[in-house]
């Protein structure tokens, strides 16, 4: 029998980059966005499917790509990024509001989406370059690789693409070693920040009243998930409406189907960033735990795969990239049951939308990655 | 800053910051599902209830109003079916341009946009209101074909209320009105809220007020599932409308007809009521109003016209109106002398011609008086002299405790909104009326003017009758009422409104019947004889006059008086005399004395209600009451 024809070898040559755990709850977390694709936007089944096997396809090319040569483009990836984020400054298309897609011709596309990507692999080559010399002069300097494509962003303005950034940058700073004597008052900062605005929403939510740094769609956002009631018919409709849709669905939900809150068009953005609000109102808190646990069991798999793996490099974009995973699902969750704002997160390969399938995808390909190189580049 | 570390020791600290995320991931994801078990489980009530009133729209289905027929079955209030145009506000863009194109398709006056400008201003700016009523089917057909030009205008089939009669009865039947922010804050606080959705019109006076309960029905409500933009998916449930219940009156429209017409342009008002049972024959108040105007919002220049004219036509006299009973209150007077024992029937007094007390003379209208006057001459001439004394004998506590059984200076419970009181004059009412000491002292001479009914004395046509009636029906007062029955429109199934005897006056039958006899003379001899004469019935009655303006000892002289400050002219009449069948009290405001205009009223009312005598002029056969109650599905 002629070797290239032998289907063992062809399925050993697809499935031998593939890290078994992860890909079973990838598939189960997709097979789940289809169930309720099917539901809340039956006509998106095709797209979807497409979605997914470029999707797949990415991971699994991403998955063979072994970590040094994914160290050796990070800082290209990183200035292409730049550079892209520079051009849609200056010359991007305008969509509600917003300058964030740039038209290359054939497309349009979103270069903050591969800054997600992009700013943990830059920061981790920049900390295995400096491994075993790292000083608080390292820090500033990722820092300040960090800050650079998150005020573009941030400028156009996208807050949530900033959030996500920020944050997938912060988690190789963490796992480098950032003194907790820094942590620790930023994140004290923070939550009093939240909770002073929490306390004090109907004073600093009055109209007239400008927040320092942010833009009034910004501050509409905060205020409205605040006191979702201030607004019924605009802003605070979608967050009483995906409220209303989680509550109502109890313990075991209406059934597959039987959301009136879906199917009467209550939902807004029902196949998008609400969907976890069709899920939870058709399947109740049973199809939301579930969720939940696969959503536990990936960050797991991906926080033991950070443990076991050989380098500096790569240890930090696995802890990185599972952090985004879990970043991505609590702010997407949080947001659609009322306690985080509306910040555009979607939930992660769950939600439709083929450009945040594809990065999520390449994030799982590279931690797959990292998997299946931990023994042949030993320190 | 970071010391430098070992291999060994970075991966350690690694890999407990890995466990401080695994931790973080797991706290997170704890948070995120206590959230979602407070929705789902501990507010799951809560939730469901507010998707279900996502979900589920109650659309309402207004009732049709209930019919209001005389006693005869003539129809004073009904409905019929027509198409209106209506506006939302909030959905057009540019109002005037709206209307402006509107009027090319539809008539469209000057007062419908003013009636519009009106009803913004009273509703919020979301309800649909009427820019047009009782569109022809030319126009509807017009507008229906240009229809996708007008987002926000829409034709809806409504029921209207409309009175066929007109101006007759207008202040007893009343009239409906789009509901205001005060009916609904009354409508809100009621238990009847939910029954007025959708409703928006109610019963603003008269019997449409009283009576609006029955009349009004129970609202239906379709339960349909509808999707966020409020458009109908589909009909859950039904649940049918309940007509309003017709409502029959004691009413004889005839008569009230007759009455009405009888005033010609004169102010006044005429209560006649069946003594046995308290039942309303007319009541009329002049002048008029036609209540059609009411119905879908008065135009401003109608409204502004009947509440600025001197002559009130929106006053129901007949309820609301109090003036002194002038000399129709010696009847009462006279029973109550006869009750009290301070006269006889055969007591005899010399009347002078005047009556001196605490140095000032009350002058009788006899210049040289009547000379000698026992009680019976004293009713049929109207002796002033007579009753001058007798106040003064009896006292205002005995007058006022005797006056009070027969319902004067009280509300008598009619089935009529806005009831005025009236004065029965005491020291204890003046006491409370006055606030200065010095004005709250009763005089002596202040009883003199009450026996002849002036003074404080102030009562109601509607007290006055039912005062009469309760003499002649042997002292039994029963409580006025208008309606007779309430008859359900789906069964027919009829509830009668009982007549309800309020109380029973003590009278000795001996009293009653000399003064009905006495006021039998009146009619005969005394000064109601000339509207009487030749009336082949016996009846009773009694003039009064009630001054408007003190004269301070001068002679009343009709012809230089303002007609505003003329005395007001009264009669009450009773017949027939034996077994009476009617009682009733006409005023005619201004009217002089009250034998001259007020009597012939009452010959007109007696002359139809006992003989079926029809004056000349109006039509001997009712139109109406052929017509069957029409009701528009």
């Amino acid at each position: 029998m002629n070797p290239r024809l032998d289907p063992r070898k062809w399925l050993s040559f697809l499935l031998s980059p593939l890290d078994g755990p992860l890909m079973l709850l990838v598939l189960a977390l997709t097979a789940y966005s289809a169930v309720i694709m099917v539901s809340a936007s039956p006509e998106r089944l095709g797209t979807l499917a497409v979605n997914t096997a470029v999707a797949f396809l990415v991971m699994w090319a991403a998955a063979r790509i072994p970590p040094q040569r994914m160290m050796s483009i990070a800082l290209p990836l990183y200035v292409i990024g730049i550079v892209l984020l520079v051009a849609v400054a200056l010359f991007g298309d305008v969509s509600k509001g917003a300058r964030r897609w740039l038209n290359i011709g054939i497309t349009r596309i979103q270069p903050s989406e591969l800054m997600k990507i992009a700013m943990p692999l830059t920061l981790a080559w920049y900390f295995q370059s400096r491994e075993g010399m790292i000083r608080g002069r390292d820090f500033l300097i990722a820092i300040s690789l960090l800050l650079l494509p998150v005020g573009l962003i941030a400028k156009q303005p996208d807050l949530g693409t900033a959030i996500l950034v920020t944050a997938s940058g912060f988690f190789v700073l963490f796992f480098a070693g950032l003194t907790w004597r820094l942590i620790l008052p930023v994140a004290v900062v923070g939550i009093a920040a939240i909770a002073s605005i929490v306390i004090m929403g109907d004073t600093i939510c009055q109209p007239g009243v400008d927040w320092p740094g942010l833009r009034e769609y910004q501050k509409h956002r905060v205020c409205t998930l605040l006191d979702p009631t201030s607004d019924p018919l605009g802003k605070g409709f979608h967050i009483i409406q995906s409220t209303i849709a989680i509550g109502s669905g109890g313990v075991v939900g209406k059934g597959w189907g039987n959301g009136t809150q879906t199917h009467l068009d209550f939902l807004p953005e029902r196949h998008t960033d609400f969907i976890f609000a069709v899920l939870t109102e058709e399947f109740g808190l049973v199809g939301a735990l579930i969720l939940v646990v696969i959503y536990i069991l990936l960050i797991f798999r991906g926080l033991f795969i950070a443990a076991g793996a050989p380098t500096l490099f790569s240890r930090l974009l696995a802890g990185a990239l599972t952090l985004i995973f879990f970043t991505y699902a609590l702010v997407n969750m949080g947001m659609v049951s009322g306690i985080l704002p509306v910040v555009g997160v979607p939930l992660p390969f769950v939600s439709y939308g083929g450009t945040a399938l594809v990065t999520l995808c390449l994030g799982v390909g590279m931690l797959m990655s990292i998997q299946r190189h931990r023994r042949r580049v030993g320190t | 800053m970071a010391a430098i570390r070992t291999p060994e020791q970075e991966l350690a600290r690694f890999r407990g910051r890995l466990a401080v995320a695994g931790i973080v991931a797991l706290i997170g994801f704890g948070l995120l599902a206590a959230r979602f078990f407070y929705l789902q489980v501990v507010r799951y009530d809560y939730y469901s209830t507010r998707a279900e009133d996502n979900r589920i729209s109650l659309v309402p289905i207004v009732p049709n109003r209930g019919l209001i027929t005389d006693r005869n079955g003539t129809v004073l209030a009904r409905n019929y079916s027509a198409y209106t145009l209506e506006i939302t506000p909030s959905k057009v863009a540019d109002l005037d341009a709206t209307i402006e194109a509107l009027s090319k398709l539809v008539d469209i006056q000057p007062k419908d946009r003013k009636r519009l400008k009106k009803l913004m201003d009273e509703s919020k700016s979301f309800e649909s209101l009427p820019l047009r009523n009782r569109l022809s089917d030319e126009e509807v057909a017009r507008f229906i074909a240009q229809r996708y030009r007008f987002p926000g205008v829409e034709l809806k089939a409504r029921l209207f209320r409309d009175y066929p009669m007109g101006s007759f009865a207008s202040h007893v039947i009343g009239y409906i009105g789009r509901i205001n922010d005060r009916d609904l804050e009354r409508i809100e606080e009621s238990e009847d809220a939910a029954n007025y959705r959708g409703t928006d019109h109610i019963g603003k006076s008269g019997l449409e007020k009283s009576y609006e309960r029955d009349l009004h029905g129970i609202t239906g409500f379709e339960e349909v599932e509808v999707d966020s933009g409020g458009r109908a998916v589909r009909l859950l449930r039904r649940t049918p409308a309940i007509p309003g219940n017709n409502v029959v009156l004691t009413l004889d429209l005839k008569l009230q007809e007759i009455v009405e017409k009888a005033f010609g342009n004169r102010r006044g008002a005429l209560v006649a009521i069946e003594p046995s049972t308290g039942g309303v024959l007319a009541m009329a108040s002049t002048p008029t109003f036609d209540p059609n105007l009411f119905v879908d919002g008065i135009a401003p220049q109608d409204w502004d016209q009947l509440n600025t004219d001197q002559d009130k036509p929106l006053l129901n006299r007949a309820i609301y109106s109090a003036y002194p009973p002038g000399s129709t209150f010696k009847p009462f007077m006279a029973l109550g002398a006869l009750t009290t024992g301070k006269r006889t029937p055969n007591q005899t007094l010399a009347d002078p011609g005047y009556f001196n007390f605490g140095g000032h003379r009350f002058m009788d209208d006899k210049v040289g008086g009547h000379g000698a006057v026992d009680l019976y001459k004293s009713i049929v001439v109207s002796c002033n002299t007579y009753y001058y004394m007798l106040a003064n004998d009896m006292g205002i506590d005995a007058i006022a405790g005797f006056m009070r059984p027969f319902g004067f200076g009280q509300r008598s419970g009619i089935d009529l909104p806005g009831e005025a009181e009236g004065v029965l004059p005491s020291p204890e009412w003046k006491k409370k009326r006055f606030k200065k000491p010095e004005q709250q002292k009763w005089f002596g001479g202040e009883t003199i003017s009450v026996g002849i009914g002036q003074g404080y004395n102030a009562y109601t046509p509607l007290q006055m009758a039912q005062g009469l009636a309760a003499l002649v029906n042997n002292g039994v007062l029963y409580r006025p009422h208008i309606a007779r029955h309430v008859v359900d429109a789906k069964t027919g199934e009829r509830r009668t409104i009982e007549p309800e005897p309020l109380r029973t006056i003590p009278l000795k039958q001996a009293h009653i019947d000399l003064i009905k006899r006495a006021m039998v003379g009146v009619n005969k001899a005394g000064t109601g004889a000339r509207a009487f004469a030749g009336a082949p019935y016996e009846v009773g009655g009694k003039t009064g006059t009630a001054q408007v303006y003190s004269l301070r000892g001068g002679k009343y002289v009709e012809g230089r008086i303002a007609e505003r400050l003329r005395d007001h002219s009264w009669f009450i009449a009773f017949a027939p005399a034996d077994k009476p069948r009617i009682a009733l009290a006409v005023l005619v405001e201004n009217g002089g004395f009250g034998a001259q205009s007020a009597a012939p009223i009452a010959r007109q009312a007696l002359d139809y209600y006992l003989l079926g005598k029809v004056p000349a002029g109006i039509a001997p056969e009712d139109p109406a009451a052929e017509e069957s109650a029409e009701v528009a599905e």
